[in-house]
């Protein structure tokens, strides 16, 4: 990856916490000696809305500050956006797609009509609810992400990511060990063609 | 120096917190909200000394600002766009009583249209009050600026209130890599405020606030002319000290591969960032492409400006406001007066860009290059990416 940027966009609908993910999964990138950007695209702020949020990695200094329009990983954190947003738009053919569905990758790449890139899905909504008793799907999406991207070390960044919830949730350490535990669940559960 | 994930906003709170100054007085506005949201907690909590005034609009906050200040006290506050507009009417008064008041300005565009993202319309509109005005490229530029900002500002030798900004929304709210100087080497270099007057040092009292008319007004404004003369001299030094002891360079303007360039744009902001990648790629192709972006607008380094354009074939200044004046945006005006006395002029065009945060990205950058190669072809002022 020398001098190259990875770019990411997440789709979510407001309070999903597309953001959250976004910015967490920079300071994951950042505790990998990364270097990285994480902003959000600020339209009506209302609960249920379609939002997105954005993520540039490099091993370099990033200098850019300029929209993203043709990321090589796009996720999607609702899948009831499918078809409403156009969330392949600017994906290229080596490009990756990860959704959080009950569906297979195969009826996700039908239902879109989608020619390239890679389709990934995982129950992340279901994950969360089982772990964290909440359907916030946004946390179990990073070890989705890990997976398919194979971008950071996961047990390092799963340590990284326990430090930082610990010092968040100090007073709640069960919020701390169940979003850890689905972060892992949704790295070994989520599919692929 | 500590490694750390933070947004525009977090990182100047965290350069509040560790500044510590006396008193805080601010109204909350998209997209600074957060700057102040986040200090105040760090009231709450303890981690700061400061009173924390919470008023009831901005007009107010930098009424208090200048009381305060007026008292000797260390004192900032941030504000964006309608809050910075509302504070125009005291924002001379800071001047010219030379309270060096310390602001976090969030560039955003002025209403109408409403709108919350970034253009420099409103930073701009204050740049006749007698302020000093620093850009941000980025999260780290913001960090680093406020911190020497107390230090200009505070100068014996210029005694100026002081506004650091960052783009709207871009840098604000965007998350990047920052490298933070640790708390107490922070509380060392800024040091502790020695004001020469107070409003509450009764052994040597003042007159704050009188009326001045045709007698004095002049000969009072032309200290405020001086300092600003002053801080050039300052704002170099603090910038050599701050490079010395922490590793980065600062000065009036960054040079990005221009010494050798025949082509180059002016830039202000995080702008000048995407125009860093546009640039490489240019040279790749081989035109000698370079950039010459703005870190101080007031007082404005017209000078050293001038001796680093002069001699290009040609220059695009990029302004992301408008003057209404039908010839060109505040910074082009600037540039293009600075290098009227120069021998060997390029030529020298302006493209307004970005109002109300419309993106600017790489290829827009390198079309700006492609027009002002084919010099004399291209109107003198151009509007860039807007629907015609």
């Amino acid at each position: 990856m020398e001098n190259e940027i990875l770019e990411i966009r997440w789709h979510g609908r407001g309070g999903q916490g597309a953001k959250t993910a976004a910015l967490l999964f920079a300071d994951a990138a950042l505790s990998s000696g990364k270097h990285m950007q994480a902003f959000p695209e600020y339209g009506p702020e209302r609960m249920g809305a379609p939002v997105a949020a954005f993520n540039r990695i490099s091993d370099n200094p990033i200098t850019l500050h300029c929209g993203i329009t043709s990321p090589k990983i796009v996720i999607v954190l609702d899948a009831s956006l499918m078809g409403k947003v156009n969330v392949a738009d600017g994906l290229p053919n080596d490009g990756i797609l990860i959704v959080n569905t009950t569906l297979a990758p195969s009826e996700i790449r039908k239902n879109i009509s989608l020619k390239g890139a890679k389709v990934y899905t995982v129950d992340a909504s279901g994950i969360s609810k089982k772990e964290m008793g909440r359907e916030i799907p946004n946390t179990p999406m990073l070890g989705a992400l890990l997976k398919a991207s194979g971008l950071l070390d996961f047990n390092l960044t799963l340590k990284e990511t326990e430090v930082k919830l610990n010092k968040k949730f100090a007073a709640k350490p069960e919020i701390v060990a169940g979003n850890i535990k689905a972060i892992k669940r949704a790295y070994e559960e989520v599919r692929s063609e | 120096m500590i490694t750390v994930a933070k947004t525009g906003n977090e990182a100047m709170a965290e350069a509040m917190r560790q500044i510590n100054p006396d008193v805080v007085a601010a109204y909350p506005i998209t997209p600074a909200t957060e700057i102040v949201m986040i200090f105040a907690k760090y009231v709450a909590d303890g981690l700061v000394d400061t009173e924390y005034i919470p008023v009831e609009s901005e007009h107010s906050a930098m009424s208090a600002c200048v009381g305060a200040a007026s008292a000797g006290a260390r004192v900032m506050t941030g504000t964006s766009s309608q809050g910075l507009a509302l504070m125009y009417e005291i924002l001379p008064i800071a001047s010219a009583l030379r309270l060096p008041i310390i602001m976090c300005e969030v560039n955003r565009a002025i209403s109408g249209p409403i709108n919350i993202h970034c253009d420099h319309s409103d930073t701009m509109a204050a740049r006749d009050f007698g302020w000093i005005q620093i850009f941000s490229e980025n999260t780290q530029e913001a960090y680093d600026n406020l911190l020497q900002a107390v230090r200009i500002a505070e100068d014996k030798r210029v005694m100026l209130p002081i506004m650091v900004t960052t783009d709207g929304f871009i840098i604000s709210h965007g998350m990047e890599k920052l490298e933070m100087i640790e708390d107490p080497i922070v509380k060392e270099y800024i040091g502790e405020k020695k004001p020469e007057y107070s409003l509450l040092d009764i052994e040597k009292p003042t007159t704050v606030g009188a009326l001045d008319l045709t007698d004095y007004y002049f000969e009072h404004k032309m200290p405020v002319i001086e300092a600003m003369k002053n801080a050039k001299d300052v704002i170099l030094e603090v910038g050599k000290d701050f490079e010395k002891k922490f590793g980065r360079q600062y000065g009036f303007y960054e040079k990005y591969k221009l010494d050798d360039a025949e082509f180059a744009v002016v830039v202000l902001g995080s702008a000048s960032g995407t125009a860093k990648v546009a640039i490489d790629q240019l040279r790749a192709s081989g035109v000698k492409a370079g950039m010459l972006k703005i870190r101080v607008f007031r007082p404005f380094p017209a000078e050293e400006i001038a001796k680093e354009l002069t001699g290009k074939k040609a220059i695009a200044v990029m302004d992301r406001s408008d003057s209404f004046n039908t010839c060109g945006g505040p910074v082009f005006t600037e540039i293009r007066s600075a290098l009227f006395d120069s021998q060997n002029k390029p030529s020298i065009t302006n493209f307004v860009y970005g109002l109300g945060g419309r993106d600017i990205n790489v290829e827009q950058i390198k079309n700006i290059f492609e027009s002002i190669r084919n010099v004399g072809k291209v109107p003198v002022v151009n509007y860039i990416g807007v629907r015609q």
